[in-house]
């Protein structure tokens, strides 16, 4: 019975337990230790994601316990799993900012709290009951609170927390309210997905919630016109938190999403279609057109991520298989492409200081590896092929146009015609605006260099290998 | 392993060799070497071809494979060349192969220019051994995008903007493309995106092929330089480096027009017979409007860009009016066009490397100074204005004798006008000849200049062979294409 709990919740102990182990190695340890923290961290992540997703012979790993609230199938194991990596490139990337001397002695916390955030989402991937919905939910928003707020000493940071904070308890405000409805128009049987599946239909008060519900989860995702918190959260907070906010924590807001709209609003899927259709027309349009004006790098790249996030949900506007399949691996390949943007603009940050558009030019004549590398992870977001970006855009397209939402996928069509613009505008200023004084050239830790590494590699070669694609794709169609 | 596959592995190879070169010259040795293999390679293709047909085989795809790539969404790489395709090919690797020496004389930061010189040469070769929708497209991308950083590095003028208008442009009729292949995917019903079994298919309802037709043609048409679409083609020829400005107009505007024939017209027949009027007479305008623009325009690559236009403007003219003559006359043009025009751009470049200007009114008496160059000019004037002998004469003649076999006013009318653009090419044409071949030399600096390197005389050489073969030869590559184009013409 309890052996059958602990290797459901497999992923879920083992983060617990890091948490716990880097809390009291952090407590305990001497200086001398604590040098190696980063290592330690990054190491015992890696082993402990491995063993919780590492398939061993006779456990069984997809089932519900506690009475249906905790369920897992395969494709929360495939969505952990791309949260995990995400979180572990993050950690990668950190390195630099976490060394900095006004930081270093609280480092560990920047480990705890994102872990936990990670605990959080992987209660919401598998929660089969609001009340463990909601929990993981705000157990994933919170301490990414603290984490926006970093560096204190930085007035923008303290700003994009407080911002942030507010942000998320109005939209979970917001939400609540929404599950608060649909509680009182299910009745009796309670808040558990499954009866409300049953018992969801059109009523006024039914699609009210989810309005509510929607909007609430819009705002994690930062779609238009739930996105005005966007720019200058990722703006004020550490960059490396950025890409976490960017990716991981968006991701999992979408992955979330589109568990329950698949599961639970099925009955009344031509509504959500409709709004959704509506948000994604927005977010990609307005996303594109405020990102042309920017010339920070990171508010750039906030409106570049909300206009990323409308084609992720024109992904889920099929509600297919081949949807759900085509979302996931577009936030794979989003994760990393992003990721790795971010990591080469915090490297750069690090240790120049530098985050204008205009402070990137001739990045090339000096730092030819990391215009590069930059260069292909823009062209990937862009969806130039051979990136996987080309791949996953066009599934999305594909599992749209299957369902016959033409209309909406030439607008999106469209608009990567604009995002090409506004990413050529980087390109450009690398590779051919000449400059008198480039960045000098940067040295990177090897940590960061890993993760780059591993950002290009999964860029350049998840779409022409399709068997990432095929891995998920059996997964979605085993859950239809 | 298919042959086809070879065309583009050896540039992947190459990739993959100059990567690990630093030596600039070293790099030029690999890129010769690769360029001269593809070169040869396409030639063994049209032999095994040939071979293949002689022996019998009537098929209308020749070395067709299927790789399976994305199973559970059925897309595979397919591959598999008609006589188009093979012809196609064989333009691409000449070009590649001129533009290589075009380009020995660079300097400035060998290795990348190279290395997105070759990706644009997969793009190329990639989309003419496809079969499959998807991959298509892919490669098409593939091909578009280098092309921002050649021109925006290595180019010249204004070259940012020109860059940046090209690209966005040709991104735009992707975009419409897509939407054009998405489309046809679904509403044929076919079970993968192979051209062949969608076209064997042929069930695209009429409504769907009336708004899919028009925006696949549309998407092609950008990179084929339809009239109100054009206007990425002067500015981005103008400013490009001289192998690319090669490359792009002698073959990846023969993509739009490849693309056109092989996708909009051969999936879509019905959609096509319904549209040929709107698209006969913005075709019929850029004929017209790119032969007058060159005339009005003083610079060199300027010329070339607007009668890159009107010429180009002539495939889709020839493919619009849906017989057998024209489209052979299209084929005809794609390969006349393609070799003349990366001759004039070839040349261009090795006059603009002396003197420094493209400016016509600064140059003069040309013909004292660099006699081997002005030779080669007139010899791509004369192949441009239709001399017979050489291959613009064999395609135009194709052409307008097949545009003039309709007998409805409407085609007359159009094709009348459009043959008038003959006489403002020959005007264009001799009015530069007169002005830098011939004459006084006007600034006095030019005497000093030198007639042609070694590596110029190579490129010039080879692309003038084989304009003359197409012209005194015609009937050989008319055969070549004649099965494949009686394919698609019965189907109107």
């Amino acid at each position: 019975m309890y052996s059958d709990i602990i290797a459901l919740m497999r992923p879920e102990f083992l983060l617990l337990a890091q948490i716990v182990f880097l809390l009291i190695y952090d407590l305990f340890v001497c200086e001398c230790g604590k040098k190696y923290f980063d290592t330690i961290a990054c190491g015992l992540f890696v082993v402990c994601s491995v063993i919780s997703f590492y398939p061993f012979g006779g456990v069984t790993v997809f089932g519900d316990c506690f009475g249906g609230m905790f369920s897992t199938s395969e494709m929360s194991q495939i969505v952990k799993m791309i949260l995990c990596l995400g979180a572990l490139l993050v950690f990668l990337q950190s390195k630099t900012w976490l060394n900095d001397e006004r930081i270093v002695g609280k480092r560990s916390e920047m480990y705890i709290l994102t872990l936990s955030t990670l605990f959080g989402m992987n209660l919401m991937m598998s929660a089969g009951h609001f009340l463990l919905f909601y929990l993981g939910l705000e157990m994933a928003s919170l301490p990414l609170v603290t984490l926006v707020a970093y560096n204190k000493w930085s007035k923008e940071s303290v700003e994009a927390g407080a911002k942030y904070v507010l942000m998320a308890a109005f939209s979970s405000g917001m939400m609540l309210f929404g599950i608060a409805l649909f509680y009182g128009s299910v009745g009796v049987e309670g808040m558990y997905f499954d009866a409300i599946r049953k018992y969801l239909m059109v009523q006024p008060i039914q699609l009210m919630a989810l309005v509510f519900f929607l909007s609430g989860v819009a705002f994690k995702i930062s779609l238009v016109p739930f996105h005005l918190w966007t720019a200058d959260v990722y703006q004020g907070a550490p960059t490396n938190v950025s890409a976490y906010l960017s990716v991981v924590s968006k991701g999992a807001a979408v992955f979330a999403l589109m568990f329950l709209s698949f599961r639970m609003f099925a009955n009344v899927f031509v509504y959500w279609q409709y709004i959704l259709a509506t948000l994604i027309v927005l977010s990609i349009t307005i996303g594109n057109l405020f990102a042309m004006r920017q010339t920070n790098m990171k508010r750039f790249l906030a409106f570049s991520s909300i206009s990323q996030a409308g084609y992720i949900m024109l992904g889920m506007i099929a509600g297919t298989d081949m949807a759900m399949t085509s979302v996931v691996f577009y936030l794979l390949v989003y994760l990393v492409s992003n990721i790795g943007l971010f990591g080469v603009v915090s490297i750069i940050e690090n240790k120049t200081g530098m985050l204008t558009i205009s402070d990137y030019n001739g990045l090339y004549k000096t730092n030819p590896k990391l215009s590069l590398a930059m260069t292909l992870f823009l062209f990937s977001l862009a969806g130039i092929p051979p990136f996987a970006g080309f791949f996953s855009k066009f599934f999305v397209f594909m599992s749209a146009a299957e369902e016959g939402w033409y209309i909406l996928v030439f607008i999106s069509l469209i608009n990567t015609v604009i995002s090409l613009y506004y990413y050529l505008l980087v390109v450009k200023a690398m590779f051919i605006t000449p400059n008198e004084n480039p960045i000098e050239e940067v040295k990177s830790d090897c940590f960061s260099k890993i993760g780059l590494f591993i950002c290009l590699a999964c860029t350049i070669l998840l779409g022409i290998f399709s068997c990432v694609f095929a891995f998920i794709s059996d997964a979605s169609f085993a859950l239809f | 392993m298919n042959f086809l596959y070879l065309f583009v592995l050896v540039p992947l190879v190459m990739m993959g060799v100059i990567a690990l070169l630093k030596d600039s010259k070293r790099i030029k040795q690999v890129m010769a070497v690769g360029a001269t293999i593809q070169l040869l390679l396409s030639f063994v293709l049209l032999v095994k071809f040939l071979d293949l047909r002689a022996a019998g085989d009537t098929a209308e795809m020749l070395f067709t494979s299927t790789l399976a790539w994305y199973e559970g969404l059925n897309i595979s790489l397919s591959c598999g060349v008609d006589g188009i395709s093979v012809l196609m090919i064989i333009l691409s690797a000449i070009i590649v192969f001129t533009g290589v020496f075009a380009s020995w004389g660079m300097t400035e930061q060998v290795k990348e220019y190279f290395l997105w010189f070759l990706m644009l040469s997969i793009g190329v070769f990639g989309f003419f051994i496809t079969i499959d929708l998807f991959a298509m497209f892919l490669f098409y991308e593939v091909a578009l995008i280098p092309m921002y950083l050649l021109i925006g590095v290595w180019g010249t003028g204004r070259k940012e903007y020109s860059a940046m208008k090209l690209t966005l442009m040709l991104m735009g009729g992707s975009a419409f493309l897509l939407l054009g292949i998405l489309g046809i995917f679904f509403f044929s019903g076919a079970e993968t995106m192979n051209i062949l079994e969608i076209a064997a298919k042929n069930n695209i309802p009429e409504v769907a092929q009336n708004w899919i037709f028009p925006i696949t043609f549309l998407g092609f048409g950008v990179l084929g330089a339809l009239f109100p679409f054009h206007t990425w083609s002067p500015d981005g020829h103008a400013s490009a480096p001289t192998a690319v400005s090669m490359l792009h107009a002698g073959v990846l505007m023969k993509l739009g027009g490849y693309g056109c024939f092989r996708v909009a017209m051969y999936l879509m027949p019905v959609g096509a017979e319904n549209w040929t009027t709107l698209f006969l007479v913005l075709t019929g305008i850029s004929v017209i409007y790119g032969a007058f623009g060159a005339v009005v325009q003083t610079d060199l690559k300027y010329i070339n860009a607007y009668s890159s236009v009107s010429h180009c403007g002539m495939v889709l003219f020839a493919i619009l009016m849906l017989n057998q003559t024209a489209m052979t006359g299209a084929i005809m043009q794609m390969l006349s066009h393609g070799l003349m025009t990366a001759l004039f751009f070839s040349l261009i470049g090795a006059i603009y490397g002396r003197t420094h200007t493209r400016e016509i009114s600064q140059m003069g008496g040309l013909m004292q100074i660099m006699p081997f160059l002005s030779v080669c000019w007139v010899i791509a004037g004369m192949a441009s204005l239709g001399l017979p002998g050489l291959s613009g004469f064999v395609s135009e003649m194709n052409i307008f004798m097949g545009a003039f076999m309709h007998e409805d006013l409407f085609h007359r009318v159009i094709t009348i006008v459009a043959c008038a653009s003959i006489v403002v090419t020959a005007v264009y044409i001799l009015r530069v000849i007169g002005k830098i071949l011939y004459g006084a030399v006007v600034n006095e600096h030019h005497r000093e200049l030198t007639d042609a390197t070694w590596y110029e005389r190579i490129a010039a050489v080879t692309l003038i062979v084989f304009i003359a073969a197409i012209g005194c030869l015609p009937f050989f590559p008319t055969e070549i294409i004649g099965d494949s184009l009686g394919v698609i013409v019965s189907k109107f």
